[in-house]
């Protein structure tokens, strides 16, 4: 079996095996991996960008909320459908960092992470500064009522698994295609030795700023997908932390791998999940346990697998 | 001419590293460069290619003014450029590294990137390792991965900073007769220290000395050049 084949035996068997998930768990879990889904996109999206390009970005908390509150709000003031709104969210997304993405590029290495990162602060704060329109760190929630495709009822854990299902299946099956194709192998170039690329005839800004604009829509439509399944869209989505959360992820699953982002979001949100059960510091938990994997892990969990047994791994 | 200079200059902070350097390079030419260290030799050919942008004068490839154009615009037009220090993709196949030189002329038709990528892989010897991660191969094969990289563009000029240093002699024997069947294809412009090689492989040769022309003539000229010798080769070189 080539490696291509098993690429896609892995990426499939993976969505097979989270659509039957959802018969077998009970209802407290696979609501939880409903939410890991959206937020796999999220990592997804971080990592094309991260793991493919190289490119530490610490402002896409910006992208996600560009699509949260593209969605949210043609929802909750302009009483958009959520199909059109979720277009409204991808379209916010795809401005925002296709703007940003153009000024960013201008700098490299820790001026660029400076950079996203007070770029994502200043729109955390204009989204403050809207507050009359956006209802700040309070937030609004979306109503049920509106919450409808098709006269599926998005609120209902059935529909909302299957939809996050189907939004994060397009996502990973996406990506890897993408990964695999010229473009793909251009970014990943790029990471590897970027002035070797441009001495081969690439235009490196344009492709690293197609880079941004693709990791920004996918992160936003994470966000619009955030708002419309769980109904709610607030400030703090917008804060640093969700800047960081992505990267987390991404590097405890595996930089510069498909299903890394998937692996290491699941990981991180039952980390936190049990540990906040067990202990009011269940952050220091949190902190010993990504230090200890960094030190055992460097390539983050399915990297390592990657390194050591499973070369083929895309 | 495939390849013209007019007043080309490279002034750091003051300093300059080129001064009014005037070039030309007949189509299908082998040309060496020499000189010695701090002569300007990488700065010269790095204002062609376009990584390093000129202070003042022009540059003129196929008959365009290219002065202005950035780096990849220059290779686009045909211009291929191995560095001083080996850059290859260390964390990609050899396989890939090639596949990405022949794909940015060849685009989306795989078929035609895979001839190419395996031709190139076969001419220079190392198919057998065709899989290995660059950077996995020794420093004389990733040389070598670098000089198929620029042959994967199929150049009309190729540009080789000081492609042998650091080769064994064998090694150094190979890559002549490799320039040498190359010199039919396209036009080599090659800086280079080591004079075994300029002398076996160069046709005309350029020296330039604190950043000037100091003399051009085939190889027996300039080994005759009575300046070359007092500036670069010294008074003990036969």
């Amino acid at each position: 079996m080539s490696d291509t084949s098993k690429s896609h035996g892995l990426h499939l068997g993976l969505i097979c095996v989270l659509a039957l998930a959802y018969f077998v768990l009970p209802a407290y879990h696979s609501g939880n991996l409903a939410s890991v889904m959206v937020i796999a996109i999220y990592a997804m999206g971080y990592n094309l960008l991260f793991g493919y390009t190289g490119l530490l970005s610490l402002g896409h908390a910006l992208f996600f909320s560009a699509g949260l509150y593209g969605l949210g709000l043609m929802m909750h003031l302009a009483d958009w459908t959520p199909l059109p709104a979720f277009a409204a969210g991808l379209i916010a997304a795809l401005v925002v960092s296709a703007v940003i993405g153009f000024l960013i590029l201008r700098t490299t290495g820790v001026a660029f992470m400076i950079v996203t990162l007070m770029f994502a602060q200043a729109g955390y704060l204009t989204i403050l500064y809207f507050g009359k329109y956006t209802r700040g760190d309070e937030g609004f929630a979306l109503q049920q009522a509106s919450r409808q495709i098709a006269g599926y009822d998005l609120t209902d854990p059935g529909v909302r698994y299957y939809c996050a299902l189907v939004l994060f299946s397009v996502t990973l099956l996406g990506l890897a295609y993408i990964i695999r194709a010229p473009f793909g192998r251009t970014l990943v170039a790029i990471r590897e030795n970027e002035e070797r690329a441009r001495m081969l005839g690439y235009n490196v800004t344009a492709i690293k700023l197609k880079a941004v604009i693709v990791s920004g829509v996918v992160s936003g439509a994470s966000g619009a997908t955030y708002a419309l399944l769980f109904g709610y869209a607030g400030a703090t989505f917008a804060t640093v932390q969700y800047s960081i959360f992505p990267l987390l992820w991404v590097l405890v699953g595996g930089a510069g791998t498909t299903v890394g982002p998937f692996v290491g979001a699941l990981f991180m949100f039952y980390l936190i999940d049990y540990a906040s059960g067990k202990t009011e510091a269940y952050l220091l938990v949190v902190g010993v346990t990504l230090v200890l994997v960094t030190l055992f892990l460097p390539h983050g969990i399915v990297g390592t697998i990657r390194t050591r047994f499973l070369r083929w791994l895309p | 001419m495939i390849l013209t200079t007019r007043g080309l200059t490279k002034a750091y902070a003051g300093v300059k590293a080129n001064t009014d350097v005037d070039f030309d390079l007949p189509a299908g030419q082998t040309r060496a460069i020499i000189g010695p260290n701090g002569a300007g030799k990488s700065t010269f050919v790095g204002m062609i290619c376009g990584r390093i942008p000129a202070t003042r004068g022009t540059v003129t490839f196929d008959g365009q003014d290219v002065t202005t154009l950035p780096a990849h615009k220059r290779i686009e037009r045909g211009m291929a450029y191995t560095f001083q220090i080996t850059s290859v993709f260390p964390g990609l196949p050899v396989r890939e590294n090639v596949a990405l030189a022949a794909r940015r002329g060849l685009g989306r038709n795989k078929a035609a990137v895979r001839n190419k990528t395996d031709e190139v892989l076969s001419r220079l010897n190392i198919s057998d390792r065709a899989d290995q991660m660059a950077g996995d191969l020794s420093y004389g094969h990733q040389r070598i991965l670098e000089i198929g990289m620029g042959l994967a563009q199929e150049p009309r000029l190729f540009i080789l900073d000081e492609p042998t240093q650091g080769l064994a002699e064998s090694e150094v024997e190979d890559f002549n007769t490799l320039i040498k069947t190359l010199d039919a294809e396209t036009t080599i412009l090659l800086i280079e220290h080591n004079m075994n090689v300029v002398m076996e492989v160069a046709e005309y040769i350029t020296v330039l000395d604190q950043g000037m022309v100091l003399a051009n003539g085939t190889p027996q000229e300039i080994r005759a050049n009575a300046a070359v010798q007092e500036a670069y080769l010294g008074s003990g070189h036969a």
